[in-house]
């Protein structure tokens, strides 16, 4: 089981370095939208700083529900998902390692950018640890609950714009809770409660997506 | 157990006759204690001591956030019904009751905010609850957009059925975390008078017309499920006798 777990990990690896072009893409819109910000409101340092929470976790949000349009279209158009339904290995866990690959590949990438991102909007430099780890919980359930919202549209057409108002509503606690640690701790104040809760998050999406993201699959795939 | 009366509702051609049966009862059961209820509520109740007139919104505001809540609840189990036992009917009830239940949120919403510019001075502000029902809208949304763009009947209704749960699942942790990010944001400047103080004949009305607000969605909800099993087995020889017959009749 764990077996088939690893193996696909590593499938799903070397695809995407096969096309490092795709896997930079969300960093630079990542990039992009955070360098919009300062143009849209002006260059004043104070307010930047302020708003720095709320523009770091929108931008991370809105790249990891774009990073997740094609997460199982080609696995969608070559076949394998149906390879994958009629295996005998659990779909949930196929779908894991699935979304635990892209996870490492784009939303662990957006972590490690965050920070010098953080510091060009003026974020102090004691705030950049609970950001870190508020983004390493949060990721995760933003590409596990996108996942379900791929899984639903990946036989559509057009899913792009769909995809987003699906997820966006769902993805409403974890931008609270993210924003509000970065907030706390922006303020001097401690941010454990908020990123543990954020935990607890985690652990329920990583738990229950996965059965969610089969169903999703099954049915597309019935189509 | 007995499981006959739940296997009942896989026929599409026994509800069909039985809604038939209830329709009547459940319209003349919406129209009078809507009447009641909002008559009482909009013309006899007393006015508020603050508020004076302006709080008898309440008697649609409340009905319909409630419904708006009750029917993604409704949709939510009848995803599991579909989901779990396959049944057909589940599925015309998910998807016919979204519309409805998106323009309750809808009411709720817009009657809140006439509700909110005397009492508040303001049409919107962030407040957790406002919040909330906004984010339940766009839920409904995503389950109406979502049961359009797939073509395919059976897997639109499949895949709203899953939606409709992951949203379900979704609500409390929403409602939380806004209400944690409400009280982190800004203070609670404004508290809606309580509703522990209302005196009985002004709760009595808003009762009548919230228990005729689900009439009413009952009866709406199975005359959309009715029209939809008819569309969806246009094919059955029942169906066919039941449209000549009605076209008959108009004729």
């Amino acid at each position: 089981m764990s077996n088939v777990f690893t193996l696909l990990l590593v499938r799903e690896a070397r695809l995407l370095f096969r096309r490092p072009a795709e896997l930079a893409n969300p960093l630079v819109f990542f990039a992009v939208v955070i360098a919009l910000f300062p143009l849209a409101v002006g260059p004043e340092s104070q307010q930047l700083r302020n708003l720095s929470p709320g523009l770091l976790w929108v931008a991370a949000l809105l790249a990891v529900l774009l990073s997740l349009d094609g997460l199982f279209r080609s696995d969608f158009e070559d076949g394998s998902l149906e390879q994958w339904v009629v295996s005998p290995h659990p779909l949930s866990l196929l779908v894991l390692a699935k979304v635990v690959a892209h996870w490492l590949f784009s939303g662990l990438a957006l972590v490690l950018l965050s920070p010098l991102l953080a510091l060009m909007l003026g974020l102090p430099a004691h705030c950049v640890p609970v950001l870190l780890v508020s983004l390493l919980l949060g990721t995760p359930v933003l590409s596990l609950l996108g996942a379900v919202g791929a899984a639903l549209t990946v036989g559509l057409k057009r899913g792009g714009l769909l995809l987003a108002l699906l997820i966006l509503p769902l993805y409403i606690p974890v931008l609270i809770l993210g924003t509000g640690a970065l907030q706390a701790s922006l303020q001097g104040l401690p941010a454990a409660g908020q990123l543990l809760w954020m935990a607890s998050l985690t652990a329920l999406a990583v738990t229950l997506a996965p059965f969610a993201i089969a169903a999703g699959l099954k049915i597309s795939i019935g189509e | 157990m007995n499981w006959t009366w739940f296997h009942k509702w896989g026929s599409p051609k026994w509800f069909y006759e039985m809604s038939g049966r209830w329709l009547p009862w459940l319209g003349v059961a919406a129209i009078l204690l809507l009447a009641v209820g909002l008559a009482w509520g909009l013309a006899f109740a007393p006015p508020e001591k603050y508020q004076l007139d302006s709080y008898r919104i309440i008697y649609i505001h409340v009905p319909a956030a409630f419904l708006a809540q009750s029917c993604y609840l409704l949709m939510a189990i009848a995803g599991v019904v579909s989901l779990v036992w396959k049944m057909k009917l589940a599925d015309v009830a998910l998807q016919q009751a979204a519309p409805i239940g998106a323009w309750l949120c809808f009411v709720s919403l817009v009657s809140g905010a006439i509700w909110g510019k005397p009492t508040w001075g303001t049409y919107w502000i962030w407040d957790a609850r406002l919040t909330s029902m906004l984010i339940l809208l766009f839920l409904y949304f995503g389950v109406i957009a979502l049961g359009n763009a797939i073509s395919n009947r059976d897997s639109a209704a499949k895949a709203c059925a899953v939606l409709a749960l992951v949203g379900a699942v979704n609500i409390p942790i929403i409602k939380y975390s806004v209400e944690f990010w409400n009280t982190l944001h800004q203070p609670a400047t404004f508290t809606v008078t309580g509703k522990a103080s209302m005196s009985a004949d002004m709760w009595l009305p808003l009762l009548i017309s919230v228990l005729g607000f689900y009439c009413f969605f009952a009866t709406v909800l199975l005359m959309r499920m009715r029209l939809e099993v008819l569309r969806r087995e246009s094919r059955a020889s029942w169906v066919k006798a039941e449209v000549a017959r009605l076209s008959g009749g108009n004729r």
